[in-house]
């Protein structure tokens, strides 16, 4: 029992070592910037909701959550529906320069977004794409797909060729067999697969603020403008920064469950 | 698994490999054909061969980021990696003390990076972050855009506190899926915490582990906006990692063509890394 209550106190104050500064951002978004600046408080003493209030009412401020959104949702879709048919082709079938594939891919993943920068610039402004959800779901589908078949591969590795074969039997045409009987097995991966497309691509501000200006600005990008003539806005820098979390905390959310009851994955 | 020998299986690539060309070999087309040019403006290049590629290797600005670059990387997994594994332990089996801990957990990971900067930019300084005022209470004298140490320091912390957590999860999810039996076996050869440990949930979190240390290389090793928000790369340049020297010579400086030779070879160095780490890891494994 004082092993638990050890391992206890352990992931506590981990936790709470891990939530720390986030609660001083929390804290600093209810604050007036004078409060701010004028010393350190642990709790705000004027509370205020002002700084929320000019995010919310500002459309350049909270179209900039919602350009996040859209690309983030786009890449997601897109990254499942290359991503499952390939996994599945991987782990049932050798196929001529599957290993090779395999590496090329993973080594996309490996590309510093740096290196590929001024060119996906030059590449997205040629096809008229530039400024577009769309071209930053596609820039970082680079880094998702990758991932993406290889996290689904470890988990159709996991369900045995059996069933496969029963389907067969059972007289299942392929695409009836793959969405009716094998997705549902592997929902778990689905969504752990899921949840990680959407947080490297909701994180990801590199790309997303080089290959847009106006119309599909990341709020990101968005937030730098807190630095005005007269200092930086603290208050309403923190508001905006608490208010990105929550997306994430929403996603988090629906997909505990599968996290929670494990994986195992890689084609080691 | 026995797989099957089956050509036809590259329809169900082919969707994957033409997204990922489209998106990465037109662009690493574009950046070797900058790498051996000399570039002063539209239609004005001149072939340059090797020029570039010589150049950089040679350029000790980037020598100097190179190796700070490998020591932070190192430094990230050496803390990361037993923190993470130590975290996931600790956490509890199951109910929804462990989905809360789970949820908890998550939090950094979710945050745009460049929130990530600004959420320790504002909590280590002095005056109006917690962590920095309460540092120099304590009597020490701690000042993150002064120090080089302080500024080092921040970095890596700033880094542990957002990536531990992915190895957390991933070495949970590790955990999770050993058999209860195991265990009871365990139990029954009266082993050791320790023995249960080794012999039990490390090699099962082999796996996971892999994923771990490759995702948090590679993405250690490709760090670029936490850094810039937090210290801009200072104090000096003692924090300025490959990506921002890189970042800087190609969009600030527009020095097209030796960014582009220093692209590839950073993209090198990471392709041998990991490509290293894999096969060893393979191999290793096939000689069981």
């Amino acid at each position: 029992m004082r092993q638990t209550r050890s391992k206890n106190v352990g992931i506590t104050l981990f936790i709470l070592l891990l939530l720390t500064p986030i609660y001083w951002l929390l804290n600093m978004s209810f604050k007036t910037n004078q409060e701010i600046l004028g010393g350190l408080t642990l709790w705000p003493q004027n509370f205020t909701l002002d700084n929320y209030a000019v995010i919310f009412t500002d459309p350049s401020w909270y179209n900039g959550y919602i350009n996040s959104m859209i690309y983030v949702s786009i890449n997601v879709t897109i990254t499942l529906l290359v991503a499952l048919p390939a996994a599945y082709a991987f782990s049932r079938y050798k196929f001529l320069g599957d290993k090779h594939l395999f590496f090329w891919l993973l080594s996309n993943r490996m590309a510093p977004p740096a290196v590929f920068l001024l060119p996906f610039f030059q590449l997205y402004s040629s096809i008229g794409l530039f400024d577009t959800h769309i071209a930053v779901a596609l820039a970082h589908c680079l880094f998702n797909v990758p991932l993406a078949v290889w996290i689904l591969e470890g988990f159709m590795s996991g369900v045995p060729r059996e069933y496969d074969e029963m389907a067969y039997i059972d007289g299942y045409s392929f695409p009836k067999f793959f969405v009716k009987v094998f997705l549902p097995m592997i929902r778990s991966g689905i969504g752990v697969t899921a949840f990680f497309a959407f947080m490297f691509s909701w994180v990801e501000l590199l790309l997303a603020r080089t290959l847009t200006s106006v119309d599909a600005q990341p709020i990101g990008a968005i937030m730098t403008r807190t630095i005005g003539a007269s200092g930086i806005d603290w208050g309403v820098l923190a508001a905006a920064g608490s208010l990105t979390i929550i997306p994430g905390l929403l996603v988090i959310w629906f997909v505990r469950n599968h996290v929670a009851k494990g994986f195992a994955l890689g084609r080691v | 698994m026995q797989k099957v020998q089956n050509n036809k299986a590259w329809w169900l690539v082919l969707p994957v490999f033409l997204l990922v060309a489209f998106s990465a070999l037109i662009p690493l087309m574009t950046v070797v054909n900058y790498s051996v040019q000399d570039i002063f403006g539209p239609g004005q290049a001149f072939y340059v061969g090797t020029e570039w590629f010589k150049e950089v290797l040679s350029n000790e600005r980037l020598q100097d980021s190179l190796i700070r670059q490998f020591i932070f990387s190192g430094a990230v997994l050496l803390i990361q990696i037993p923190l993470g594994i130590g975290v996931a332990l600790m956490m509890p089996k199951s109910g929804i003390k462990g989905s809360l801990c789970l949820i908890l957990l998550a939090i950094p990971l979710l945050i745009p990076w460049n929130v990530v900067g600004t959420i320790w930019q504002i909590f280590a300084r002095g005056d109006i972050g917690l962590f920095g005022w309460g540092i120099n209470q304590l009597g020490i004298d701690y000042n993150y855009t002064g120090d080089t140490l302080d500024a080092w320091l921040t970095v890596l912390l700033m880094d542990v506190w957002h990536w531990t957590p992915l190895v957390a999860l991933l070495c949970y999810s590790g955990l999770r899926a050993i058999p209860e039996a195991f265990y009871q076996a365990a139990e029954i050869d009266r082993a050791s915490k320790w023995a249960v440990f080794r012999y039990i949930q490390l090699p099962r979190l082999k796996s996971v582990l892999i994923i771990a240390v490759l995702l948090r290389f590679m993405d250690s090793f490709m760090i670029y906006i936490e850094p810039f928000v937090l210290t801009g790369g200072g104090p000096g340049s003692s924090t300025t990692f490959l990506s921002q020297t890189l970042t800087t010579m190609a969009i600030g400086q527009f020095d097209l063509g030796r960014a582009a030779a220093f692209s590839l070879i950073y993209f090198l160095i990471v392709l041998l890394i990991s490509w290293l780490f894999f096969t060893a890891i393979t191999h290793a494994d096939k000689e069981k």
